[in-house]
């Protein structure tokens, strides 16, 4: 509390925080856009999420540690586990309370985190465990003074590929249009055709992916996993997914990066209030939700009853 | 006619006062011929009770969906135990940063530290419903579970207060079984006065509508801010009292989990219903230190069985999910259980039995 001065820092320092801000915001990002995906089709805040991003890192790690499988392969078993194990999580948990009161589906959003967190507990045990880092993401690269592993780089030029090829999904593709359809209106879209059941488990799929995705790398860059893992960053996304305005993939995109920027940049140059980091998001969250609710890029609350 | 009321009224008096006797003598009777253990069960579900009904005014009567009970919580736990704490305990607890200079040479008696811990969250409870009740549904939910979070950080850092992560040890064990039952008791009687009267209609009438609540006249503004302030104040009192039953309190008591099990505790017996709350309360925390056999590692038949950690939250967790799926209203819905649904039982089962005679 004493400390409110700035830090002073070399440049070196200071490049390390800038690759630190891009990494933890390409991991939020990728977090951010499955509650973006899922809150803009089933105004549910997916509490799930932060768990599925969790219980795939275990995927990954059991995928080498027992069954022994190259890395690669572990990596994209891990992602399609994983994904399957979204649209089971919809199918079981969210689908049989679409017409129920919101705050059922949400409390039942609550009770598969819990369950899912606590299992990982019993199944994977409490103890922290090591994520293996394969050689590959760890060559050294050399700019100008400064010098960091590969992953720094793999990891924001990976989360812009997946942009692209989101983007090319939701706008240019036969399910892109139905799901944002199903965005707009459930029963005119099924009137349309649409077949909205399909489209929903599409936006569990590919959001669960992309939290798989975030969560091997989430492994890679921090290596401890543990069960419970999933809740802050889960929380701080669906946060990031708010500032930018849910519903919206770009603000979600902008959100995560924001956020994750400004969490590394609070912490290294105010190290002062670095113990208020995980309070950060959620001021930020109130703050927003009381002056601009709609968010960064949000457009004015279509109103769905 | 009025001699009939007031006789009622009079038989209605000496049946609650008959009642309250029997109930402390039992009181009595267990503080004296229990053990400790038992005791202390207890004591959490009355402590329980009391903050489950908080819970459930604000995010069942009211729909208010607030997640933020285990911050308010922390403010009363942390009060009581400032306040009760003796000046030479607090020295020695206090070894990294000294306490500020007024909490540090006092030490209060256990009920004004109470009423105190239960205005200071009530406070904060206006703090955090007055700004969060623009907001509805899921959005209330993540924003209140924020301030609850952000309760906790600052409790966390604000060293020269709440001893920072190290946590309080060495409160004065003050909760007994009065003490925590007549919180319960008490809880209960505000809960059963408020929602039959104007106020409570209110409040359900927000939550069935809240435009048409509006349109008939009801301040939602005041009755929301109402709903938040009378349940963060049940909720400081209880964890006023927990903190000074189990001795020890650090800030990481208060994280989610403790939210999501007091919630769990107000749906599992059903939104809206108190009788419902009390016998979920009671139940479940009687349930969680039964199944503490699932977490031991023990011998049955002969088979060692190694106990496996956090098996009792995801029986929970499964018995959560399961009401919400199958049974969304939880065990009572918004039904109460009273001595007239059992009179009205009995006649059902005179009725049935005569008819069988006839």
């Amino acid at each position: 509390m004493s400390d409110w001065r700035l830090e002073t820092v070399t440049l070196e320092i200071f490049m390390q925080n800038i690759a630190n801000g891009i990494t933890l915001g390409s991991l939020y990002a990728l977090l951010a856009i499955g509650y973006t995906m899922v809150y803009g089709i089933l105004r549910l805040i997916n509490f799930a999420h932060g768990e599925i991003f969790m219980v795939s890192t275990y995927f990954a790690f059991y995928g080498i540690a027992i069954f022994a499988l190259p890395w690669q392969v572990s990596f994209v078993l891990a992602i399609i586990l994983t994904a399957v194990m979204g649209v089971i999580i919809e199918r079981a948990a969210y689908r049989p309370l679409r017409n129920a009161p919101r705050i059922s589906a949400l409390i039942s959003a609550i009770g598969v985190s819990f369950l899912m967190s606590n299992l990982g507990l019993v199944i994977f045990g409490g103890r922290p465990k090591t994520f293996f880092r394969p050689q590959f993401f760890q060559i050294p690269i050399q700019l100008g003074s400064v010098r960091v592993v590969a992953l720094f780089f793999i990891i924001p030029v990976l989360t812009v590929v997946l942009l692209a090829i989101l983007n090319y999904i939701v706008y240019k593709t036969k399910i892109g249009l139905a799901m944002r359809a199903a965005q707009w209106d459930f029963d005119v879209a099924r009137l349309m055709g649409v077949e909205v059941d399909r489209a929903i488990s599409v936006t569990f799929a590919i959001g669960s992916a992309l939290a798989a995705i975030g969560g091997i790398m989430w492994g890679l860059r921090f290596v401890e996993i543990n069960p419970n893992m999933g809740l802050f960053p889960g929380l701080k996304c669906f946060i990031a997914a708010v500032f930018g305005g849910i519903g919206n993939i770009a603000g979600a995109v902008l959100g995560g990066f924001l956020l994750g920027f400004g969490e590394i940049m609070l912490v290294a140059f105010l190290p002062g209030l670095a113990g208020y980091r995980d309070a950060f998001a959620f001021i930020l969250l109130i703050l927003m939700l009381l002056f601009r609710p709609t968010g960064l890029l949000g457009e004015k609350q279509r109103v769905r009853t | 006619m009025a001699g009939n009321q007031s006789n009622n009224f009079m038989r209605k008096a000496v049946l609650a006062v008959a009642g309250l006797v029997l109930f402390y003598l039992c009181l009595y009777w267990i503080n004296t011929q229990w053990d400790a253990y038992k005791v202390r069960i207890l004591n959490l579900c009355a402590i329980y009770i009391g903050i489950t009904l908080g819970l459930n005014l604000c995010n069942g009567f009211a729909g208010q969906f607030s997640l933020g009970i285990a911050g308010f919580m922390a403010v009363g736990a942390y009060t009581t135990a400032l306040l009760t704490m003796s000046p030479q305990i607090k020295r020695a607890v206090y070894f990294i940063e000294p306490l500020i200079s007024p909490l540090n040479s006092i030490q209060w008696g256990f009920l004004p530290s109470l009423i105190v811990a239960g205005l200071v969250s009530g406070l904060v409870g206006f703090a955090v419903g007055a700004p969060a009740i623009r907001f509805r549904d899921d959005y209330l939910g993540i924003s209140t579970l924020g301030f609850a979070e952000i309760i906790r950080v600052v409790f966390t850092n604000t060293t020269h207060i709440t001893n920072g992560a190290l946590g309080l040890k060495g409160i004065p064990p003050h909760t007994n079984l009065y003490w925590s039952w007549t919180f319960a008791l008490l809880c209960v009687f505000v809960m059963v006065r408020l929602t039959n009267s104007s106020y409570g209609r209110a409040l359900k009438a927000i939550r069935d509508d809240e435009v048409a609540a509006e349109a008939m006249g009801v301040n939602l503004f005041y009755h929301k801010c109402l709903a938040f302030v009378v349940s963060a104040t049940m909720a400081g009192i209880g964890g006023g009292l927990l903190g000074n039953l189990i001795t020890t309190i650090d800030p990481n008591m208060f994280r989610f989990p403790l939210t999501f099990t007091v919630l769990m505790m107000a749906v599992l017996g059903g939104l809206g219903s108190i009788t419902g709350s009390v016998i979920s309360a009671t139940v479940i925390t009687i349930a969680m230190e039964a199944l503490r056999v699932l977490e031991e590692p023990r011998v049955v038949l002969g088979i060692f069985l190694p106990g496996i950690p956090g098996m009792r939250m995801v029986v929970f967790s499964i018995a959560l999910m399961l009401v919400i799926l199958f049974y969304p209203k939880g065990f009572m819905g918004d039904r109460e259980l009273g001595l007239d649904s059992f009179r009205n039982l009995a006649a059902r089962f005179r009725r049935t039995f005569s008819h069988k005679q006839v």
